[in-house]
């Protein structure tokens, strides 16, 4: 018999599992991906093969038209869609079963089986509620494999419903300008637009060209997010009064020269460290974040409670420590390509 | 406190400086005496808790969190204040806070011991932004943007007095200055600081760079290598007091009593603080390199050997009053005059002349200017002769013109978060040179370190580097593949038991990135010996 969990390997370029020759969320073209959730460190185009839930596959179809014929008129990329708790069956005996993880639109735990061993990958994830994706769901496994992006103790992100009051605060508070939100196109801005319908704001929200065809492809999936305008389309003197969402590269750009002296905000959990809101101009950081802060870390890892903990993807240097203060087995994962800093 | 804090939290998150003015101004005109004057002191100059420093709050949260943890929390955060306002325990009890003038109160009052207690209560009384701004304030230097010369502006637009007013009393006064207030807010008689020996700011100079100037409009001076001094004296009759200021108004009178009795009038001088020597200009230029000088700063005791073989005194380049006389709105034309007439009565032993460089033109002075790097003299100064002397940086009175930096091939060992506006980038970088020759297997020795002298697009490329060539981690230190290769440009190098190379640069700064040169053609530690100066 085989050494456990000798058919999981993880390389600097992603999570391997030999006995399938499949990849979990690598950072490079393969043959064959089990991708968590759409966002670009995670899901890269020019795999052969991509298993992931149907709307993470309309995501990626969305950003990298996987769906598109080549020369021969064929379509190269073959996408194998996976629904939530539904398990597909690998080469080599290895079982793959998807699984809520709160992140984003789409976005999955990956658990794997085989040979009665069970890992999770969880690729990045929440315990928050969020009107955009169900919740995560704890599901117990031999070897955790957790991101640790906001894995340091300063990392307390507040209730969504504190950044709304001092988002809709400072609106009201300058009726004669907008705030410009900056936000991930993928994810978070929806999430901030249906937090803001949640808390009561009815008004025509504008977007950023950038933003367009994601907030639609979620509209699609069911995600009600309101009167939506685009920034392209409307006066300076329409945007007065009004939220207008950027990416967060846009934000000091020369495209927000159009808008009537925007309030610059940015939705991130970096916001929670003052320095961070200044390095990007930020007048007004709101404190939100699509990862799990500190204590939803730590709480996870006690409720899925592993044999063992492979953390990776962030500060893992905190996590480590935290693991062994609480005799909890953890290791450290060299994983390379993965980026935080928009979050 | 709250509004306090909340000033300080607006003010970190404001870049307009027209914005930040009206915050602080806001606030100096909504906030009680003595409020105001101990915040406009925090925001300025900074205020100086002797029981409080960094290493007390380090303390502090390593009793409360896991060691480990806090110091991967601060090396992330960049900043030991914010971190531990972000990692106190919350109070069980709402918060209580108290006024800026008691928590100063309370602050002025603990020791080195009682810190230890009574400081955690005074975090307990506050929520996250207040303990950050307490935090702040109790370990001086606020880093949140905003100049003491930024603070001053603002308070001189609060109440509509000017900001050169504000300047010239200011360094007479002491927190919570109820005087200036009495004087700016409520129209009492200006504060008297005539017969004080108090600091007056000193004019500065910018970076000629390209600009070429006429020689019919600008003297030349040389820039000696020393620092630049202010030494007044002040008082009725013979009870006059000298004191000697800093560039930035620190009193450095202990560290160098010889000058504290041999100034004979009342004066404020400006000048270059030297040991004599026959480094800099030779035998005739009378001074010792900086290194010399070295041996003499920081010190707040001074042996009579170290009097003896590091003798100091001033090299004068200007007056700004004289027995009563404010000479500074004359052009420098009259000063220089002035200052001629003076030098005679003052004792030779401590005091003399910065000469004028005479040149036939721009071109002429150039080629003087070349010379200096070999006379050991940082380079010269040009000073509009019709300018009078103005506080702080004007634009097109004085320039300096400092000789040519030396450069070097270094490549990029190790680096370390910065803090402030760098605060988790990776911005400090150390560099080493070649220990002989790389294809045959020479290993790298460390030679310096730099923060500055490139770009925030160009910061972020670095950090990346970083991050994508670490090789090993040291607690809060990368080291990096030894794959890039900094241009470095530095003033002068000189020999130092500090850094196992044996060597130290002066103002080392990243001239060039070399993404394009393979390291091994990066300058050996030879190359870099051969250019030290003294």
């Amino acid at each position: 018999m085989a050494a456990p969990f000798s058919w999981i390997k993880p390389e600097p370029h992603g999570i391997y599992i030999p006995p399938a020759d499949c990849w979990v969320d690598p950072s490079r073209a393969v043959d064959n991906a089990l991708v968590t959730h759409g966002h670009a460190d995670h899901a890269r185009g020019g795999h052969g093969q991509t298993v992931a839930t149907p709307e993470t596959l309309a995501i990626m179809e969305l950003r990298y038209r996987t769906g598109a014929e080549d020369d021969a008129g064929e379509i190269p990329h073959k996408a194998v869609p996976v629904e939530y708790s539904e398990t597909i069956r690998l080469k080599g005996g290895v079982d793959a079963t998807y699984i809520p993880a709160g992140h984003v639109l789409g976005s999955a735990q990956i658990l794997l089986e085989h040979a009665g061993e069970r890992v999770i990958v969880t690729g990045d994830y929440k315990r928050r509620a969020d009107p955009t994706c169900p919740p995560f769901e704890v599901t117990a496994c031999d070897i955790f494999i957790t991101e640790a992006t906001f894995g340091l103790p300063v990392f307390e992100h507040p209730p969504i419903e504190e950044e709304m009051r001092k988002l809709l605060g400072r609106l009201a508070a300058h009726p004669d300008r907008c705030v410009l939100v900056g936000a991930y196109a993928l994810g978070k801005a929806q999430r901030v637009i249906a937090e803001l319908r949640s808390a009561g704001h009815e008004e025509p929200i504008y977007l950023h060209g950038a933003m367009e065809k994601m907030c639609r492809l979620y509209e699609e999936h069911g995600v009600n997010l309101g009167e939506l305008r685009l920034v392209a389309d409307a006066k300076k003197d329409d945007l007065r009064g009004h939220i207008v969402i950027s990416p967060p590269s846009a934000l000091n750009d020369r495209w927000s020269r159009r808008l009537p002296e925007p309030i610059t905000a940015m939705a991130s959990g970096w916001m929670r460290v003052r320095q961070r809101a200044r390095q990007r101009n930020v007048e007004l950081p709101l404190v939100i974040s699509d990862h799990a802060d500190w204590s939803e870390l730590t709480r996870t890892i006690l409720e899925v409670d592993a044999q063992e903990n492979w953390i990776t993807h962030g500060r893992e240097d905190a996590l480590l420590r935290w693991c062994q203060l609480h005799q909890r087995r953890a290791k450290a994962l060299a994983l390379v390509g993965y980026e935080d800093e928009d979050d | 406190m709250e509004e306090f804090a909340a000033l300080i939290d607006a003010l970190v998150y404001t870049r307009s400086r027209n914005e930040k003015l009206r915050l602080i101004a806001e606030y100096l005109q909504a906030t009680p005496d003595p409020d105001r004057g101990w915040a406009l002191a925090a925001l300025s100059d900074g205020l100086d808790f002797p029981a409080v420093k960094s290493s007390t709050i380090r303390n502090l949260l390593k009793d409360r969190i896991d060691p480990v943890l806090w110091t991967l929390s601060r090396d992330f955060v960049g900043d030991t204040a914010e971190t531990a306002s972000l990692l106190w325990p919350a109070p069980k009890e709402s918060p209580s806070p108290p006024t800026v003038s008691e928590t100063v109160e309370l602050l002025l009052a603990m020791n080195r011991k009682s810190v230890v207690t009574e400081l955690p209560k005074l975090l307990d009384r506050l929520d996250s932004r207040g303990r950050y701004a307490l935090l702040k304030l109790a370990t001086g230097g606020m880093r949140i943007g905003v100049s003491s010369r930024l603070a001053k502006t603002a308070f001189a637009q609060s109440f509509d007095v000017s900001v050169e007013d504000v300047e010239e009393y200011w360094h007479g006064l002491s927190p919570p200055y109820a005087d200036l207030f009495a004087w700016a807010a409520d129209g009492a008689a200006p504060p008297d600081i005539e017969n004080l020996p108090t600091f007056r700011p000193f004019m500065l100079a910018h970076p000629l760079e390209e600009t070429v100037v006429d020689l019919e409009d600008y003297a030349a001076e040389w820039k000696w290598d020393g620092i630049r001094v202010q030494l007044v004296r002040a008082g009725k009759g013979d009870s006059g007091e000298t004191r000697l200021f800093s560039r930035s108004g620190d009193d450095i009178s202990a560290t160098f009593p010889e000058l504290l009795d041999v100034l004979p009038m009342n004066a404020v001088l400006d000048g270059e603080l030297l040991v004599r020597g026959n480094v800099q200009g030779g035998e005739a230029g009378g001074a010792a390199s900086f290194n010399a000088l070295q041996q003499r700063l920081g010190r707040k005791t001074v042996s009579k050997k170290m009097l003896k073989d590091y003798p100091a005194f001033v090299r004068l380049y200007d007056v700004l009053l004289l027995e009563g006389e404010d000479l500074r709105p004359l052009p420098w034309e009259q000063r220089r005059g002035r200052l001629e007439a003076l030098a005679s009565r003052l004792p030779a032993s401590h005091f003399d002349i910065s000469s004028v460089v005479e040149a036939t033109d721009f071109e002429h002075l150039s080629q003087i200017r070349e010379g200096s790097r070999e006379d050991a003299i940082e380079g010269l100064m040009l000073k509009r002769k019709d300018s009078p002397y103005i506080a702080g940086r004007r634009v097109g009175y004085w320039y300096k013109w400092k000789r040519d930096p030396l450069l070097v091939d270094c490549v990029l060992m190790y680096a370390q978060r910065g803090s402030g506006k760098r605060s988790s980038f990776f911005s400090d970088y150390t560099f080493g040179c070649w220990d002989g020759d790389p294809d045959k297997g020479a290993d790298l020795l460390p030679v310096g370190k730099a923060y500055s002298g490139f770009t925030d697009e160009e910061l972020k490329k670095l950090d990346r580097h970083v991050r994508g060539n670490t090789v090993n981690r040291f607690g809060p230190v990368r080291e990096t593949d030894k794959s890039l290769v900094f241009e470095v440009a530095f003033d002068s190098v000189h020999e130092s038991k500090r850094h196992k190379s044996g060597l130290a640069m002066r103002f080392p700064r990243i001239h060039r990135i070399r993404w394009d040169k393979p390291p091994h053609e990066a300058d050996r530690i030879e190359a870099l010996r051969a250019l030290i100066a003294d």
